[in-house]
């Protein structure tokens, strides 16, 4: 049983899937417009994320290493379809508040990470108790930052006016920008343990910032086995994109390598052409000259021919 | 079948007015995660924009002549995620070997996403707001091109502030997530257009 303590622990604190690890960004910043819609995507998403590390720690010996991230996302897509249905049936007010993030809760990286890195590798019940542990972490974070939001851009929590009756509220914090604005100042706060830890010489390498890339392929602690892939796939893209910026350089550079060949053919081209006119007149010039003396003898013949007909 | 003026109207409210990640959060890693120079930026756009509007037709063929026929829409969420990645696969391998530039121009990006959120979400949205076939492709084809601009100011944000002399504590995300609140808020002016 300490086993379990100790997941519950590592999930609400230690490894807390948005304080610590930021993972699964898009509920986190979409369903927080009030602490009460935070509660509820938590607990939908805890419910899902043990019952579906339960499930694959059972199958773990039958799935083939192969195709175990499609077998892992047809149980997790299973579940979130069960969860959807019965809130809908049950609490269609969560339901609605809540909208299509209830089945986008299929391309939460936390739970398809926990099902990678814990749940495929260990028993069925630690594997439970890392899922609510990791949940209920998730859901406190979510309410807390509801509870934030609602509190800046509306005055009340859960639907309980706790600021003065003169607050204005601010509401561009229940709006979207508000999202992001909460969401800077905690990743800021992250950033300020971070360096301060670093300062006292602790090992801070857990702390992570963002995801990267695809909500599903997070290159996080959660699933630790697949970060490598991830960097390597960054780097590529990395390298493709510099050595296509490389290689536009070196277009830049032909294209102005040959437009300066062009500069130089032209102004060859016009001296040449300068040079042939001034060759050309002088060709005129000479024309004229030939003809002139052909003119004179022509005319010198004529006087002599003239003279011996006059003989 | 909408009329030409609603399909105009559809095509500004998915691209700016509730740009898919600015006002529905969704597909927030790539937007943060590959936004560090203008280039990638693009590309990722682009290949974002091919998926989703490819993903969308798929998914709109299946839900209408295989799920709605068997009466079974309340599978959707399993289908429309299996598909997707299966779908984003296959054109990662036709692409390569039939049509090699775009491969070579948006071949990096296929992979990384395969199960973004996004995808899902325009499927999804597809379905609830009722779009038929060709409706709901113009929405995925608008709403990926909001992506799109919106991850390609970011990057020339993020281009230009770079250098900057920003708090210790405000480096990195932080500051990028600041940028996308002021970048939020100047897409809230967009539903004036409405």
């Amino acid at each position: 049983m300490n086993n379990a303590k100790e997941r519950l622990l590592n999930g609400l604190f230690k490894e807390n899937p948005t304080f610590v690890l930021m993972l699964g960004m898009c509920p986190t910043l979409a369903v927080t417009t009030s602490a009460m819609n935070g509660l509820g995507m938590g607990l939908t998403t805890t419910v899902v994320l043990a019952l579906s590390n339960v499930m694959i720690s059972m199958l773990r010996k039958i799935i083939p290493d192969k195709v175990r991230i499609p077998a892992f996302i047809v149980v997790i897509a299973s579940f979130v379809t069960i969860v959807e249905l019965l809130l809908e049936g049950f609490l269609p007010s969560l339901y609605d508040a809540l909208g299509i993030y209830i089945p986008l809760i299929v391309v939460n990286c936390i739970i398809l990470g926990r099902a990678e890195s814990y749940a495929s590798k260990n028993p069925m019940l630690p594997s439970l108790f890392d899922g609510l542990g990791m949940g209920l972490g998730f859901t406190m974070a979510l309410t807390i930052i509801g509870a934030i939001r609602e509190v800046l851009g509306a005055g009340e929590v859960f639907g309980y006016r706790v600021m003065p009756a003169g607050y204005v509220p601010i509401s561009i914090f229940v709006l979207a920008p508000g999202a992001f604005f909460v969401l800077a100042c905690l990743t800021a706060i992250q950033n300020y343990i971070k360096i301060q830890g670093e300062k006292k010489g602790k090992d801070m390498s857990k702390i992570q910032s963002g995801c990267n890339c695809d909500c599903m392929n997070c290159g996080d602690m959660a699933c630790s086995n697949r970060k490598e892939e991830t960097e390597t796939k960054n780097v590529a893209i990395n390298v493709k994109a510099e050595g296509r910026v490389n290689s536009e350089k070196k277009e830049e550079a032909t294209i102005e390598r040959t437009e300066k060949q062009k500069q130089v053919v032209d102004e060859l081209f016009f001296i040449s052409e300068v040079k042939m006119k001034e060759a050309d007149i002088e060709v005129v010039d000479l024309e004229q000259e030939v003809s002139e003396i052909q003119d004179n003898k022509e005319m010198d013949e004529e006087t002599k021919g003239e003279g011996e007909t006059e003989e | 079948m909408m009329d030409a003026k609603e399909l105009v109207l559809l095509v500004i409210s998915s691209a700016l007015v509730s740009n898919v990640v600015l006002s529905q959060f969704l597909g927030l890693c790539p937007f943060l995660g590959v936004s560090k120079k203008v280039e990638t930026a693009a590309g990722m756009g682009g290949a974002v924009i091919f998926v989703i509007t490819l993903a969308s037709a798929v998914t709109g063929v299946i839900y209408k002549f295989v799920l709605e026929k068997f009466n079974i829409t309340y599978l959707q969420t399993i289908v429309f995620i299996l598909v997707i990645a299966a779908l984003v696969q296959f054109v990662e391998m036709f692409l390569k070997k039939f049509m090699v530039g775009l491969y070579d121009a948006l071949g990096v990006y296929l992979p990384l996403i395969t199960t973004n959120c996004a995808v899902l979400g325009v499927a999804l949205n597809n379905v609830k707001y009722d779009y038929d076939i060709l409706t709901g492709v113009i929405n995925g084809f608008a709403t990926a091109l909001g992506f799109a601009i919106a991850i390609v100011i970011l990057a020339g944000i993020r281009e230009k502030i770079e250098d900057n002399d920003i708090p210790e504590v405000f480096k990195g995300m932080p500051i990028v997530l600041v940028t996308a609140g002021l970048m939020a808020i100047a897409f809230c002016g967009f539903s004036g257009l409405l």
